[in-house]
């Protein structure tokens, strides 16, 4: 049961977390300057650490303001101020648990009848408003001593960027145990008088029963950090808080300090032994100190652009948060009581103050109190978490090899396909340069065979004819031998004509020049084939004599051509015909 | 630590790239007068050595580009850091160009012209040589770049009204020349002011940063 009892101060304790993780790393994480599950991790730690070493000032006022002495009671003053902090974040107006806490416990007193001692009340009231103003003072006397150092050093800003990254990180950590220190009695305040009385030895730390609450009540602040700050810490660094790093430096570390020294009893001693008043050890807003903390820059940089509505907020949340999780409280605590008839809290007859249970400012061993020593399992709890990290390292940085591995592979992979692919352009060029170079062969086979044939074709016609000149040189009769002579002239005349071959070189000079006989058709769609054949042959540098051969005609008929060839290109007479024809 | 080792490693590279971006303004200003005076063979080995710089600093850029990412270096002003190194990049890249088009297009400048070219180079270059101390200036003293930058915007004015006189000279006083030869020296005159105007866009560039670091 008392677990259960204890739920709503861990919701409470969760929503903390993930509301006020925001205001300690959420210009470093919104930035980008450090991971988010760094900045979680840290911040979890010191929250536990600062809420169990030094989260008993704060539980003592709060104890000191209403000793709630059943755990029903601290149930329902707990859950009360966990729905107003809800609903009031819902409503996107300025809430604290500090401010709704206080409330409650305010409903509470009204409910059982503990008169409430408006003295504290009063010097609690006076540090809300008094905490976001230190918190400026704080912040602006900081900021200039940042400036004046930053530009004493002049340090590199990538070196710079550097320090500026463990800054954060320090000081977040500073932050971060201060808000467990200074909030917890926010979250566990409420379940002091029901702390169950063990210490529990640790080795090297023991922890009494108030001190075990504070460790639950840190760890759930510790689980709304890592849980559901994300979101928030991203939106605060980008957007309605986004601040330099050095700014982001400069409030966290304010904040810290105003939490610190409001939840320090050693402090508030140390103050107190030097003959100054001591500080009152009261749970403040971080968020409100932040604020401050922030227009304490603003007023150094000379921005004038504080926002009044937001200040406007924070005052009318110091009235409106304790106010509906007081009437919250005594309403819940009404029907608790008188449905569920269960003990919500001793009644005190009116006039008398409120019992104070006692606080836990250190550990006490009394003779009822239950020892349980938690050494060796704490030993191998450690052990076994050290083992888990080193496990998980080894596991990531294997994965990471393994990763790694598998993208080389990939590459390479993608490097034989590539090769692969360039082989395969490469046969295939190859085998079309062979089969061009085949047909080369070939074709030259074929002017062999043709050239030999002709050779031998011509020899055996030359043997003929030399033969019918033999016989002609033996014929008597003169008209016989004359008859022949003529006939044989006539043979070779016709033999003269070359028909086949002038068409067959005609075919191959137009295969060459393809290209050029295409630009001279577009250039002079109106040459006629001869035109285009004559044009061709002056392009190769033949003479007008030999044209006149190849073409059969005389070569007055060549001249009378290129006559109308240049005409129709269009050459005046001292253009040189050739040259036009080379430069097409 | 491995973060402060990082960081200097950034660092070198950034004095290295700044570096040779003022080396090949200095090339640029030989190169154009030897040009000028006709000392081809300087010449020749005044662009090989641009070549090799601007190569250089390309290089340069991307390694701090990528020093920058993946040691998650300066998230916040990254982006601004990036841009700056690219504009800087710019001046040698155009210095470069320039010098190029010397020697391909060859251009017939009348010895008249050699001073004023070899003055409005000079302007330009000095241009380059102080936005580049204000450029390492952002790095270290945010506060002190506006007092440097001042002088930029002086010589890029300079450089203007000089090439204006130049073009002037050109068009009216060149009689001689022939029209064709007039808009090969006035692309030229042209040239050169272009090294002023990408000092200029650093320092606009610088100035807006700085003004982002300091407040």
């Amino acid at each position: 049961m008392f677990f259960f009892y204890l739920t709503s101060g861990l919701f409470l304790g969760w929503s903390l977390g993930a509301n006020d993780a925001a205001n300690i790393f959420g210009t470093a994480v919104g930035s980008k300057m450090i991971r988010f599950r760094t900045a979680a991790i840290i911040a979890g730690i010191f929250v536990i650490i600062g809420a169990t070493l030094q989260g008993s000032g704060t539980t003592d006022t709060l104890s000191h303001l209403g000793a709630v002495d059943a755990m029903a009671g601290a149930f329902t003053v707990a859950l009360s101020a966990a729905i107003v902090v809800f609903l009031m974040t819902k409503a996107l107006l300025p809430v604290s648990t500090t401010q709704a806490i206080v409330g409650a416990i305010i409903g509470w007193n009204l409910f059982t009848g503990h008169k409430t001692d408006i003295r504290l009340l009063t010097t609690i009231v006076t540090t809300w408003v008094v905490s976001p103003v230190i918190g400026a003072v704080f912040s602006a006397f900081f900021y200039i001593l940042l400036r004046a150092l930053l530009k004493r050093l002049q340090i590199h800003l990538v070196i710079l960027d550097v320090w500026i990254k463990w800054a954060l990180i320090v000081v977040g950590a500073f932050g971060a145990y201060s808000l467990g220190a200074n909030n917890i009695a926010n979250v566990m305040g409420v379940f002091a008088g029901s702390a169950p009385d063990v210490v529990i030895d640790l080795g090297i730390i023991r922890l009494d029963g108030l001190q075990v609450l504070f460790l639950l009540g840190g760890a759930a602040i510790a689980m709304g950090i890592m849980t559901y700050s994300k979101n928030l810490m991203v939106k605060v660094g980008n957007g309605i808080m986004a601040l330099s790093a050095e700014a982001a430096i400069v409030t966290v570390l304010a904040q810290a300090v105003v939490l610190f020294i409001f939840s320090s009893t050693s402090f508030s001693g140390m103050l107190k032994s030097i003959g100054l008043p001591p500080i009152p050890l009261v749970p403040v807003s971080s968020s409100q100190v932040i604020v401050g903390s922030i227009i304490g820059i603003g007023l150094i940089k000379g921005v004038n652009e504080i926002k009044f509505k937001t200040i406007r907020g924070i005052i009318a949340g110091w009235v409106l948060t304790p106010v509906a999780a007081g009437l919250l409280s005594f309403l819940a605590l009404f029907f608790v009581r008188n449905l569920f008839n269960l003990n919500v809290g001793s009644a005190v007859a009116t006039g008398e103050t409120g019992a104070v249970m006692p606080a836990a400012t250190g550990t006490v061993i009394s003779s009822g109190t239950k020892y349980i020593n938690l050494i060796w399992p704490g030993i191998s709890l450690l052990a076994l978490a050290l083992v888990s990290a080193l496990l998980t390292y080894t596991f990531r940085q294997q994965k990471k090899r393994l990763t790694a591995e598998k993208e080389l592979l990939e590459r390479e992979k993608e490097n034989i396909i590539a090769r692969q692919a360039l082989t395969d352009a490469e046969i295939r060029a190859v085998q079309v340069e062979n089969q061009y170079l085949q047909n080369e062969v070939e074709n030259k086979r074929r002017d062999l065979i043709n050239y030999a044939m002709s050779i031998v074709e011509q020899k055996e016609y030359f043997e003929k004819v030399s033969e019918s000149l033999r016989e002609l040189s033996g014929e008597k009769r003169s008209e016989l031998r004359d008859e022949k002579l003529k006939k044989l002239e006539i043979e070779i005349r016709q033999r003269m004509s070359f028909a086949d071959k002038v068409e067959d070189f005609n075919i191959r000079i137009e295969k060459m020049h393809k290209d050029f006989m295409g630009r001279l058709a577009q250039l002079y769609p109106d040459l006629s084939s001869n035109e285009t054949r004559l044009a061709v042959l002056i392009r190769l540098g033949i003479s007008s004599k030999e044209i006149a051969t190849l073409l059969n005609i005389s070569p007055k008929s060549v001249e009378i051509n290129r006559y109308r060839l240049r005409k129709k290109l269009g050459l005046d007479r001292k253009a040189s015909l050739t040259q036009f024809i080379n430069n097409i | 630590m491995a973060f402060f080792r990082n960081a200097a490693g950034v660092i070198n590279a950034i004095e290295a790239f700044f570096n040779t971006v003022d080396e090949g303004v200095l090339v640029f200003k030989e190169g154009v007068s030897n040009y000028l005076h006709g000392n081809q063979d300087a010449f020749n080995n005044n662009i090989a050595n641009m070549a090799k710089l601007e190569a250089d600093a390309d290089n340069l850029r991307r390694d701090i580009e990528n020093k920058l990412y993946t040691h998650s270096l300066m998230p916040e002003v990254r982006g601004d850091i990036l841009r700056l190194l690219e504009e800087m990049d710019n001046i040698i890249d155009t210095a470069k160009k320039n010098l190029f088009q010397f020697d391909v297009e060859v251009p017939n400048i009348p010895a008249e012209l050699n001073q004023d070219l070899i003055l409005l180079t000079d302007i330009c270059v000095s241009s380059v040589s102080t936005v580049i101390p204000a450029a390492r200036a952002y790095f270290r003293a945010p506060e002190t770049v506006k007092d440097q930058i001042h002088r930029v915007y002086f010589y890029e004015k300079e450089a203007d009204k000089l090439a204006d006189v130049i073009k002037r000279k050109v068009f009216r006083q060149m009689t001689g020349l022939r029209l064709s030869e007039k808009f090969h020296l006035r692309y030229f005159a042209l040239h050169i002011e272009t090294v002023s105007d990408t000092a200029e866009k650093v320092a606009d560039l610088l100035s807006i940063m700085a003004i982002k670091r300091t407040i």
